[in-house]
């Protein structure tokens, strides 16, 4: 069990007002979560005391800074369980994780009449690479359904995964629904017929525990900020062969080995795909969240998510004309996207927030969801480790309010 | 502490109550577009009497309270106007006629109706409508 109290105190921003007098509820965790002290004061200690560029200096602030970041690199190995530090790619997101496996594995490998399968719940930035990629080289997207329910419909999957799927990509947790798709067994579904299979650990990876080499996955991406770490890192696990045989995907320093006027080669994993100076300070708080979240650990996070999520289903639903998306709370994370019949998403996040509470209201990124439940926005809560049952009663006792203002 | 003035009873009244809702046909321009944000949709379709002004204005969509009332304010007070008033219509007179205050994410909820209106009088061709129809 987790002692939420003491969590809380570890977020100095839990402890502030939204307006004055009106302290902030903050539930909005799956699109960026707040960070705990140890990773806002590693980020302070590095510029005050350790910053340098990495990987060139051989003065000793140059290799203080360089194992510091290489140092985070293995801690974020060990979080998923990968191979080796050099499985792992240092990015800005998880977006730029898929544009990376687009650019580079895609266009080595993708051609004219191949198949790359992907679900009708994906977050835009697990589509929007491969529509790219698909109409450059002349191949199919095709999609796994979800159901009423918000989980995968596999009753085709034997249709849909063919000797021509040469990617099948997918996410482990949907920011809308909440779904916890059963990545193990659709990564065994993809490589049967022979595809690579990529997993989007966006929402996963910050909520329950993940082991990419359990999971047999070829590529992971997940973003540091979604996992109490700092904005502009995140992380492409891969295959070694995979990415060994990769082409780089951006050209410039740190990437290569040699560089002549007309030709270069390519530096090692994993620094083939990292060009120009990185984001340093940003990988070592990233480290530390892995440290933080690691210590508290991760069955015991998503444990409590469990709790608070099933609590919030249930509070939720006791709201006049509310409709809840997704499957049970046994079945998702830590998400509640719902709709109140009467008042737009809009209406509903701008007048709760009022009461402090912070939710996210609109396609969350997921426009071709939302256009086959036929609705253009839904209104969604998200939790994370310090979210309290008290911080769900207040978002119900607003919900009521925000149905009297709209005379409801 | 809910500020209610923030939704004051005009807004509600409009939402409940939608002024010149529907759509014009024949109509001299219509124009649909989206706010990609929230998923608000504005359609306006306008006519106008044979000396250009606005005869009859009407708009139709999805959207939250904010922006469907700025589309029933706007359409209200465009009749009459010229096609270069309705091209000049100054926002700040569509945030006033509002009258509550706004977010920065709630302007572009509530200028959304202008933004259509403009455009459609401008004759910028129709790529939105297009495009929702896939």
């Amino acid at each position: 069990m987790l002692d939420i109290a003491k969590i809380r105190a570890d977020f100095p921003i839990l402890a502030t007002e939204a307006y004055p007098g009106v302290p902030l509820i903050y539930l909005d965790n799956a699109a960026s979560s707040q960070k705990p002290l140890p990773v806002i004061q590693a980020m302070s200690d590095y510029y005050q005391g350790h910053h340098a560029n990495v990987h060139r200096g051989i003065h000793k602030l140059s290799e203080d800074a360089t194992n510091l970041y290489e140092g985070a690199r293995e801690k974020v190995a060990r979080f998923i369980n990968a191979p080796d530090s050099s499985q792992i790619v240092w990015l800005r997101n998880a977006t730029e994780g898929f544009n990376l496996v687009a650019y580079s594995w895609g266009r080595a490998n993708i051609q004219a009449g191949d198949e790359i399968l992907l679900t009708e719940m994906e977050h835009h930035a697990n589509l929007v690479p491969w529509q790219i990629l698909a109409e450059e080289k002349g191949a199919a997207l095709r999609f796994v359904p979800f159901a009423a329910d918000g989980t995968l419909d596999l009753s085709n999957l034997g249709d849909l995964l063919t000797e021509k799927t040469k990617l099948f990509s997918f996410t482990a947790m949907s920011n809308v629904f909440g779904t916890i798709n059963p990545v193990k067994e659709l990564v065994e579904a993809g490589h049967a017929v022979g595809a690579v299979v990529m997993v989007d650990a966006a929402q996963s990876v910050p909520h329950m525990p993940v082991d990419v080499q359990a999971l047999d996955c070829d590529f992971l991406t997940f973003s540091g900020h979604k996992m109490c770490g700092p904005t502009g890192i995140g992380v492409l696990y891969g295959r070694r062969e995979l990415l060994e045989a990769m082409p780089p995907f951006m050209g410039g320093g740190d990437m290569i080995r040699r560089v002549h006027l007309t030709h270069s080669s390519w530096n090692d994993l994993p620094w083939k795909f990292e060009a120009g100076t990185p984001s340093i300070v940003e990988a070592i708080g990233l480290g530390t969240a892995v440290d933080y979240l690691a210590n508290l650990g991760m069955d015991n996070i998503h444990a409590h998510e469990q709790f608070i999520t099933n609590y919030a289903l249930e509070a939720l639903s006791e709201v006049t004309g509310v409709t809840i998306y997704g499957p049970p709370a046994s079945q998702k994370g830590g998400v509640a996207a719902f709709t109140i019949k009467g008042v737009h998403p809009h209406d509903i996040a701008e007048l709760v927030d009022k009461d402090g509470i912070a939710i996210r209201a609109g396609h969350h990124c997921a426009m071709p969801l939302h256009k086959k439940l036929g609705i253009s926005a839904t209104a969604r809560a998200s939790f994370y480790l310090h979210t309290t049952t008290g911080e769900v009663d207040k978002l119900v006792e607003s919900l009521h309010r925000v149905r009297q203002i709209f005379r409801l | 502490m809910l500020d209610e003035s923030f939704y004051r009873e005009q807004i509600i009244d409009l939402y409940e109550s939608p002024l010149n809702h529907g759509e014009l046909d024949p109509h001299d321009f219509s124009y649909e577009e989206d706010n990609p944000l929230c998923g608000d949709v504005i359609r306006i379709d306008v006519r106008l009497d044979d000396e250009g002004h606005v005869a009859e204005a009407a708009w139709s969509g999805d959207g939250c309270a904010i922006s469907q009332a700025s589309a029933s304010l706007l359409t209200e007070e465009i009749k009459g106007k010229t096609l270069a008033e309705v091209k000049a219509f100054p926002k700040e007179e569509l945030l006033e006629l509002i009258g509550v205050p706004l977010s920065m994410a709630r302007v572009k909820c509530a200028l959304l109706s202008l933004k259509v209106l403009k455009s459609g009088a401008y004759g910028i061709p129709d790529k939105n409508v297009m495009r929702n129809q896939d």
